[in-house]
């Protein structure tokens, strides 16, 4: 019966626990599943259950059952009307106290459980409240401590940042008050906060401000402008001037509005000192302390430039362009410490000649000076400026107590800016000047279109001449030489001409010279040696039944010179597959006058390799003739002057018994004897008569490629 | 204007009314203040169902948590956690596995302060003052690098929170990034607010989002196709994106027959990494 009871109990409990929880569960914020909540109930029910059949009755256990449904999450207010609602009308049914208490009894117990469950619910959620409030707070507080703390951390960094940078740090409120300063700042002022402090931003004007320094200013103060930087100079107290790299910028609040300008500044003053003399340095001669060629090209580039509003542009210009007469001379004679001491001379003279600000004189190479004149009067004004140089040095120039006497050449140009460039202007200038030279020197020329024309083709040639080569442009002719005794071609001689792509076909009298003053001579015939084997070899495969074609080849007295002469040639043959009897070297008669055996030893080693050597222009060098047996010579190649006079009728017998005479001694020599100019047949009969061997001219043929010496030798071999 | 350094700090102010504070008002709490309870009321007045949906909310975190760890997974990292009241992850995760690891991540200071007075002693949870917008910044945490194993697959939380995103946060490529941080096999637990399902007009969801705007939180209502593609890489749990109460239902929790149709409102999912 108990057990049954028990049972009954529990079951009761249950189904009231599912009542309740069905109550309330919607009213809960439990994380809960109803069926643990429903479960989380049993015990609380169990505690009522308990307390209402307790002996005495004590209702102070519903205090934990509030306790504990507020612990479950039933804060919501609406949650207790739920909870009480089910106690009062189900707790009497399901867990009825049994006859020990009367029913009057349980329903007062019942009334007084609910009295202290909604005590225990009240006081537990107040509880609960009041320690979250406090949680809360408490973590709110830890959270701005924290920040606090970050911010305090943040603002000692930027306080370090602040006092410690090297750059100089000033802020200043919107009417320019300054209103702190960082030490590098005050430092760069001389070291005085207050002197700093004391001063307006406003006030800080100085004569060399850049153009546009106040302007920006003043549209940052009146917040149009967010920041600027510029160079600016700054007075410090003791008088000198600070140098700095300054950006100011416009510091707003957090809705924008303009609120400090900040200054951040460099010290440049050092910098600005190196830069000025790394300019001046960049700029001037460091010899004589004129303007040097850089400075002479700003300026002249400047003048050039048309006048477009920016005012530096000139309408007309004169330039007087100097070289010293002579003064390789003063250096080789007297050493180059006292050529340097007349330059110095020199220009402090030429310095004193010039004096209106329009004018400069500058020093643009060894003893070349260049004075220009920006929009000269006119021309004379040009002229009288060259008159005065030449009077200024006129007097005689003392130098290590020496009295030197100077003379110079002037080329003078003038004329309108932009109708010719810098480079062309000092081109100009730079012939005319050696067109004063060339006409005896100590005198001044003026410009002349023609006179520069010629000059620059000249100029162009030199140009050119270095890359003609890797161009190209060079290109190998033939003119045959034929055996007077019958006709026949025995060879050719190789000629080297220029396909020039502005001035056409050239012949080497244009650029010979040229390329034996610029070195070029040496890759040059290096060249047509290698191109003259290679057709020597080319031509002996043609006629391999006939006798050997051979080539001559002009050699130049430059490359006599050139210590690996024999090796590139010899090497040069062996490329082509040539044996050196094939080829004659023909030098001139004039490069070897006086040559001692240094110069002869490459023609020597020629002649034992086998080669001819032939004496070009031979009777034009006033060659010792008794020399003649001296040198290693297989060929006197006589100069078309002295058969001139048998080109026609009538013969001119002096030259017939001049080269009679010739051919006796070179043949009593063993040398064997070619005629250059040979353009008549009559000539070409007298000089078989007269025993020369071989002749090279118009009468035969003119230079050209090598196929055309080809089909001579057929027509050759055919009238033989 | 410039961006402030990382190194300088965000100040409190707690005249400001903080979402977390307010969601804990919402769930019948009292860590909060009175800026927060005057916010949460003009919420509610505009929108009655809204405690009843954060409840919704929660139950639903406590199944998918339940669920991460019936499939083995054990480490969870919860952005957006707030301030942590009851039925936290932690709670849930470590009562059904007692050697789960939780990373809690929240940028609300006052939020991070009371999680660690909470998980004060608990070795196996801790809490990040980090931001969502920042992943790099959580994923190379000091608390993420000891407590997570990214070798492993992890259970990422975005609880109620990608709401508060602005497009111009770029939402789906923080999501990205930690996802492409996540082993093969981590869940993604995502629910998120909608005017599309439930019984709610979309000018309450605009008022809603009114009363966020007004204290600095906006709060961004993303139609379906905009919430599936949080899940991007991901492959949808059964059964799929959809309102709450629909997700895997708990049979421990009844019938719902008293259920407000409130909490059909907003989408939940969960997706695996494949």
């Amino acid at each position: 019966m108990r057990a049954g009871q028990a049972d009954d109990g529990a079951d009761g409990l249950r189904r009231f626990a599912a009542i309740w929880s069905r109550a309330i569960y919607p009213a809960t914020a439990t994380s809960m599943t109803r069926a643990e909540f429903e479960e989380y109930l049993v015990p609380l029910a169990q505690d009522l259950s308990d307390a209402l059949r307790a002996r005495p009755f004590d209702p102070r256990p519903a205090v934990g059952v509030g306790a504990a449904l507020v612990a479950a999450h039933c804060t919501d207010p609406e949650a207790l009307p739920r909870i009480l609602g089910v106690i009062d009308a189900y707790l009497l049914l399901y867990c009825p106290p049994q006859n020990t208490v009367p029913a009057d009894e349980a329903r007062a117990r019942c009334a007084r459980l609910q009295h202290w469950t909604a005590a225990g619910f009240a006081s537990a959620l107040r509880e609960r409240t009041l320690f979250e409030q406090e949680a809360i707070s408490r973590a709110a507080l830890a959270a701005r401590t924290e920040a606090e703390q970050a911010l305090y951390e943040s603002e000692a960094r930027f306080r370090a940042v602040f006092e410690g940078a090297s750059i100089g740090i000033g802020i200043a409120d919107m009417d320019g008050n300054i209103l702190e300063v960082n030490d590098a700042l005050t430092q760069m002022f001389g070291g005085s906060e207050q002197t700093v402090r004391s001063r307006n931003v406003n006030e800080w004007v100085h004569p060399d401000d850049g153009p546009g320094t106040w302007e920006m200013q003043d549209q940052v103060a009146r917040g149009e402008l967010d920041h600027y930087s510029i160079e600016k100079p700054y007075l410090r107290p003791d008088g000198t001037v600070l140098w700095t790299n300054l950006t100011v910028s416009l510091l707003r609040d957090s809705a924008g509005a303009p609120q400090y300008m900040l200054a951040l500044m460099e010290d440049i003053t050092e910098q600005r000192l190196m830069r000025e003399r790394l300019r001046y340095e960049a700029t001037h001669d460091a010899l004589t302390g004129l303007a040097n060629r850089t400075l002479f090209f700003e300026r002249l580039e400047e003048a050039l430039d048309p006048a477009d509003g920016s005012g530096s542009g000139a309408a007309r210009l004169g330039l007087c362009y100097l070289d010293l007469d002579g003064f390789k001379d003063v250096n080789d004679s007297l050493g180059h410490a006292t050529g340097d001491l007349l330059l110095v001379a020199v220009a402090e003279r030429l310095q004193a000649c010039v004096t209106s600000p329009g004018q400069l004189v500058a020093r643009i190479g060894g003893d070349e000076f260049v004075a220009l004149i920006v929009d000269p009067a006119d021309r004379s004004e040009v002229a009288a400026l060259a008159e005065l140089i030449h009077t200024a040095l006129a007097d005689p120039i003392s130098v290590d107590g020496r009295d030197l006497s100077v003379r110079c050449s002037i080329g003078i140009v003038e004329g309108p800016a932009g109708a010719l460039g810098p480079a062309e202007v000092l081109r100009s200038a730079d012939i005319t000047m050696y067109r004063a030279k060339a006409a005896g020197g100590n005198r001044s020329a003026l410009a002349d279109p023609d006179a520069d024309a010629r000059a620059i083709t000249r100029h162009g040639l030199t140009n050119r001449l270095p890359t003609a080569l890797e161009r190209g442009e060079f290109f190998v002719e033939y003119q045959p030489l034929v055996r007077l005794s019958d006709g026949s071609v025995r060879g050719a001689e190789a000629l080297v001409r220029w396909h020039h792509p502005v001035h056409g076909r050239l012949g080497p009298d244009h650029f010979i010279p040229l390329a034996e003053s610029t070195g070029l001579i040496v890759p040059l015939g290096r060249w047509v040696l290698a191109q003259a084997a290679q057709q020597a070899h080319d031509w002996q495969l043609l006629h391999a039944d006939g006798p050997p074609l051979r080539v001559n080849v002009n050699l130049s007295p430059s490359q006599l010179h050139h210590p690996a002469l024999v090796r590139e040639t010899v090497a040069a043959l062996a490329e082509a597959g040539l044996e050196p009897s094939a080829i004659c070297l023909e030098i001139t008669e004039s490069a070897l006058i006086g040559a001692d055996e240094e110069l002869l030893r490459p023609l020597r080693q020629f002649a034992e390799l086998g080669m001819d050597i032939a004496l070009d222009d031979f009777g034009t060098g006033y060659s010792n003739l008794a020399s003649l047996r001296q040198l290693p010579i297989t060929t006197l190649k006589l100069d078309r002057s002295f058969t001139l006079g048998m080109q026609h009728q009538p013969v001119d017998p002096v030259d017939v018994k001049i080269v009679d005479g010739i051919v006796q001694l070179a043949h009593t020599l063993g040398l064997s004897v070619t005629v250059e100019g040979v353009e008549t047949g009559l000539q070409a009969e007298h000089l078989r008569v007269l025993g020369c061997d071989t002749a090279q001219g118009w009468y035969y043929a003119r230079p050209g490629p090598p196929d055309r010496l080809h089909a001579l030798s057929l027509v050759d071999a055919g009238s033989a | 204007m410039v961006e402030r350094p990382a190194w300088a700090p965000q100040g409190i102010d707690i005249s400001v009314p903080s979402v977390s504070r307010i969601y804990d008002y919402y769930l019948g709490g009292s860590h909060n203040f009175e800026v927060d309870r005057e916010a949460g009321r003009q919420a509610i007045e505009v929108f009655p169902g809204l405690p009843k949906i954060m409840q919704a909310n929660r139950a639903f975190m406590r199944r998918a948590v339940r669920y991460a760890v019936d499939q083995g997974v054990t480490q969870f990292l919860d952005i957006g956690s707030g301030i942590p009241t009851f039925g936290n992850v932690h709670e849930v995760a470590q009562a059904a596995s007692p050697g789960a690891h939780v990373v809690y991540v929240d940028h609300d200071p006052v939020a991070v302060a009371h999680s660690r007075a909470v998980l004060d002693g608990n070795d196996s949870a801790e809490i990040l003052a980090a931001d969502l917008r920042k992943p790099r910044d959580i994923l190379g945490s000091e608390p993420v690098g000891r407590l997570l194993d990214l070798g492993r697959p992890v259970a990422l939380l975005l609880i109620a929170v990608l709401h508060f995103l602005e497009e111009a946060d770029e939402p789906r490529k923080a999501v990205a990034e930690l996802r492409d941080a996540l082993a093969p096999g981590s869940l993604l637990i995502l629910t998120h607010a909608s005017v599309d399902g439930g019984p709610r007009r979309p000018e309450q969801g605009d008022r809603v989002e009114g009363v966020y705007r007004n204290i600095g939180s906006p709060l961004i209502m993303r139609s379906r196709a905009e919430v599936e593609g949080f899940f991007d890489g991901f492959e949808m749990v059964d059964p799929g994106l959809g309102p709450m109460p629909l997700w895997r239902p708990d049979p421990a929790d009844g019938g719902d027959a008293e259920a407000d149709p409130v909490i059909y409102t907003g989408f939940a999912g969960v997706g695996r990494k494949a």
